[in-house]
């Protein structure tokens, strides 16, 4: 797997495959989310340097690299969830759709609704299973018992929960098991019914079966949704995700097909995090 | 050598008992002071006491209304400072977190934390009661206490949001909810009860206190009891004072003494322990 | 988005109280005050005799009332300190858990006892005690005022100094004693130490909470406007003299702007200790 002959490729920042030989392509139509020249900090520090990529409709991309890469920032700033830690800013366009998500007339609401979020630890609210996931539709507005018990229900079972679940909406989500919780996190977030979900390493903390059940479930999903996932494991990347993107103190330094990245990554850097050099 | 170590340990030993001494004699004058007027107290008890009024100065007869005079004190200063002082933790904790503004208005509790209760005393008779002209009356008092217990409950209540996770605030967000959705659905739920109990024991404070509400509530004899929020009253601690100390005959009303520093020990105390148990009660059902 | 805004002005609005309250503190006694400040009268606050209600000459000198206050205080912290800093390392270096759970809470309830009720306790308890000890004319004196004092100093340097110790890192602790340094030699020479700036804004609050106190002293110390130095005699402080006069004097007359001067003077001294403690407290980083 050498990679002296891709190493010297032209320096420039942008990481956008252009063509893919098995013909899925990405033709400007299925480009969901659009990252152009992205500078991220902290106060003065800065934490993204110029990242440019492009995530595709109903994909799973793939974030990975070290701790404090930046990959779960650059997560954060895809539904602006970076806007409640004060002292942030930022340069450079996302386009969602087309849209500038940091422009001056976004309504933060409707951009959360359209991207919705699964953290790292399972955070279920300290109340019941049905409220922790009629939370959001009740937040927008739907006060009609049947009409959320639907989405409940709905929810639960594109979650993979409700089997589980069903008999218990009642008590309280915290007395769920850990994979229990972050499914249930999952069904919070689909029931606001988003296009995309951001997923910031939602198996972190799982044992391995309930971790396999969440990654089976996000193949499931990818149907529906557009998925972005930050993992620490590279196995996970491989298993579910259809675009990796590999980031290095701040840089992008690789995107590509997943496939591509585990076989044939084009820099050196990738290549040793994945053989597990470091990192 | 082994001597030596032995000489340490002995003296080790010895200030080891000292520092125990020290500190089981400050506890020793607490349940001193609790027992005396426990003991002294609880025979000047009786329902007569509690519920008519004084008689010849103060010589005879019961402290009704000192009782209630302070329980309306202690009403009106929490329906005052406890909204005030949550609102004042929220904005602190959930909206502007390393503002200036926030610097300055932090400076200003710990400042107000620290001003003497009879500095209070004086800013109310100099505001409420001759400024704004609403005479020595229970309402300046619960003014002034309001002030004086403030810092207290703004305190209290911020420790008691930053016990909520950052996680349950992110994930609303992420919802799409706005600020103040989150702030009402998903934290102030878990919040509220210890933001109050911390807040109790700023109350208890207020029960207690006399040099806030001498020149802006209290009377040492009120013929009736009070029936506007413009009318003096007779409060507990300040009772105890005047029986104490300006009483002709102080030696002989000592069981009255007695019983009034026993009620208004009872009444603080309780308050206090209220609060004390509630805190452990909260903490241990809300484990994240 | 405006119910958001509407939303967060109120809160700003509520946070601004304290802020007020603090301007309106340093406005309603500067107000009271200035007549008198501002008149040619001022100059009787330098002297040294405290005579306010006289047919002949009033006298307005506050030095026997600041010396009183000083005079107390300084004795009170002298028995605070020691207690207050040994039932510290107490609590936090050597007592038990369960000890720890009875002994906090009960200096906690100390903290909660009205200063009228401890006042009362003077009278009655400590002041024969001290006469009859000490063969005394009066159990009403210096020394009483110091002694219950200290008491209600004692739970806040308690409570700092806890803090302040038991935030030294246990790496020390264990480097000391991986050094063959004995328990009370790691407390002495490491821990108390490290801790020693968290201590002395500890102490610091203390002075201010024993300088404001007024219902005590005005209770215990006998109330004589004299300056000594004997702990035995009977002094007169700044804050019981706002107490003991305020209820009294005519309405705007130079004694009742006097006692709003004594109360500039209290708040200044409170809000200097205050200040020192914070810049303390905050150099740790606690």
């Amino acid at each position: 797997m050498s990679s002296d002959t891709l190493n010297n490729e032209p320096a420039i920042k942008t990481h956008i495959p252009d063509s893919f030989e098995d013909g899925q392509g990405c033709t400007p139509n299925n480009i969901k989310i659009s990252v152009k020249d992205l500078n991220f900090f902290y106060g003065i520090r800065q934490v993204l340097f110029d990242i440019s990529l492009n995530i595709y409709d109903k994909k799973v991309t793939a974030f990975i690299g070290p701790s404090g890469c930046g990959k779960s920032t650059f997560l954060r700033t895809l539904n602006r969830m970076n806007d409640i830690i004060e002292g942030t800013r930022h340069n450079g366009d996302i386009l969602i759709d087309g849209n500038d998500i940091y422009a001056e007339k976004v309504n933060l609401v409707e951009l959360r609704k359209k991207v919705g979020m699964v953290f790292q630890r399972s955070n279920p609210f300290p109340k019941s299973v049905f409220e922790n996931v009629a939370y959001g539709p009740r937040i927008h507005g739907i006060k009609n018992k049947s009409e959320l018990d639907d989405i409940v229900e709905k929810s639960l079972k594109n979650a993979g929960l409700w089997e589980e679940v069903k008999d218990r909406l009642t008590s309280n989500a915290l007395a769920l098991s850990g994979g229990q919780q972050q499914r249930l996190c999952i069904a919070r977030a689909l029931a606001i019914d988003p296009e995309i979900l951001l997923m910031d390493e939602p198996a972190s903390a799982l044992d391995p079966k309930s971790t396999t059940r969440v990654e089976d479930l996000i193949s499931e999903l990818k149907e529906n949704y557009t998925i972005v996932i930050v993992t620490h494991s590279m196995q996970q990347a491989a298993r579910v995700s259809d675009y990796t993107a590999f980031f290095y103190e701040g840089d992008l330094v690789e995107f590509d097909k997943t496939k591509k990245i585990f076989t044939m990554p084009a820099k050196k850097q990738t290549e040793d995090y994945i053989t597990g050099r470091f990192g | 050598m082994k001597g030596g170590i032995m000489k340490t340990k002995i003296q080790d030993l010895i200030i080891f008992g000292l520092i125990r001494l020290a500190a089981y004699f400050v506890v020793f004058i607490i349940a001193y002071i609790l027992i005396d007027i426990i003991v002294n107290g609880i025979g000047a008890i009786n329902w007569e006491f509690l519920t008519t009024f004084p008689r010849r100065g103060g010589s005879e007869g019961g402290i009704f209304p000192a009782i209630v005079g302070t329980l309306y004190l202690v009403l009106l200063t929490i329906a005052i400072a406890l909204p005030l002082g949550m609102a004042s933790a929220i904005y602190l904790n959930e909206y502007a977190k390393q503002s200036r503004f926030n610097h300055i208005a932090r400076l200003a509790i710990i400042t107000l934390a620290g001003v003497p209760s009879i500095v209070f005393g004086l800013f109310g008779l100099g505001i409420f009661v001759i400024f704004l002209q609403f005479g020595t009356s229970i309402l300046s008092g619960s003014l002034t206490l309001a002030c004086m217990i403030l810092p207290t409950i703004i305190v209290s209540s911020e420790e008691a949001l930053k016990a909520v996770p950052i996680q349950f605030r992110e994930a609303s967000y992420a919802l799409g909810a706005t600020k103040w959705q989150t702030i009402r659905k998903n934290v102030l739920p878990y919040a509220i009860p210890g933001m109050l109990t911390g807040s109790i024991l700023g109350i208890g404070r207020a029960a207690g206190e006399t040099a806030p509400i001498l020149f802006t509530a209290a009377a040492f004899f009120f013929p009736r009891l009070p029936g506007s929020l413009f009318d003096q009253v007779m409060a507990l601690p300040y009772h105890l004072y005047v029986l104490a100390t300006q009483h002709p005959g102080m030696d002989k009303v000592r069981p009255l003494q007695y019983g009034t520093a026993f009620v208004l020990i009872s009444l603080v105390l309780g308050i206090n322990i209220v609060a004390i148990f509630l805190r452990s009660y909260f903490l241990k059902k809300y484990k994240w | 988005m405006w119910k958001e805004k509407a939303i967060k002005i109120f809160f700003t609005g509520a946070a601004t109280t304290s802020i007020v309250v603090v301007g309106l503190i340093f406005l309603f006694l500067g107000k009271e005050a200035a007549p008198f400040i501002f008149s040619e009268n001022v100059a009787k606050l330098f002297g040294t005799e405290w005579v306010p209600v006289s047919f002949e000459k009033e006298q307005f000198g506050v030095l026997p009332l600041i010396t009183g206050s000083f005079l107390v205080t300084f004795l009170a912290i002298l028995f605070a300190v020691p207690f207050g800093v040994l039932s510290a390392v107490y609590l936090s270096e050597i007592a038990t858990k369960t000890e720890q759970e009875i002994l906090k809470p009960l200096i906690e309830l100390l903290a909660g006892i009205p200063s009228v009720v401890i006042g009362f306790f003077g009278i009655i308890v400590l002041s024969p005690i001290l006469k009859n000890t000490f063969g005394l004319e009066s159990g009403l004196n210096a020394i009483n005022g110091a002694i219950l004092l200290a008491l209600m100093a004692t739970p806040t340097i308690i409570t700092i100094s806890d803090d302040a110790i038991r935030s030294v890192s246990t790496s020390y602790k264990q480097a000391s004693i991986a050094l063959g340094a004995s328990k009370l030699q790691t407390i002495w020479r490491v821990v108390v130490p490290d801790a020693l700036s968290g201590i002395i804004a500890a102490v610091m609050l203390g002075i201010g909470r024993v300088i404001g106190e007024t219902m005590t002293v005005l209770m215990v110390t006998g109330n004589a406007a004299i300056i000594t130095a004997n702990p035995f005699d009977s002094v007169r402080t700044m804050t019981a003299t706002i107490a003991a006069e305020m209820g009294e004097v005519p309405f705007g007359s130079d004694h009742y702007r006097v006692l709003f001067c004594i109360g500039i003077i209290l708040l200044l001294i409170t809000f200097g200790l205050n200040m020192i403690a914070q810049k303390v407290l905050r150099r740790r980083g606690v």
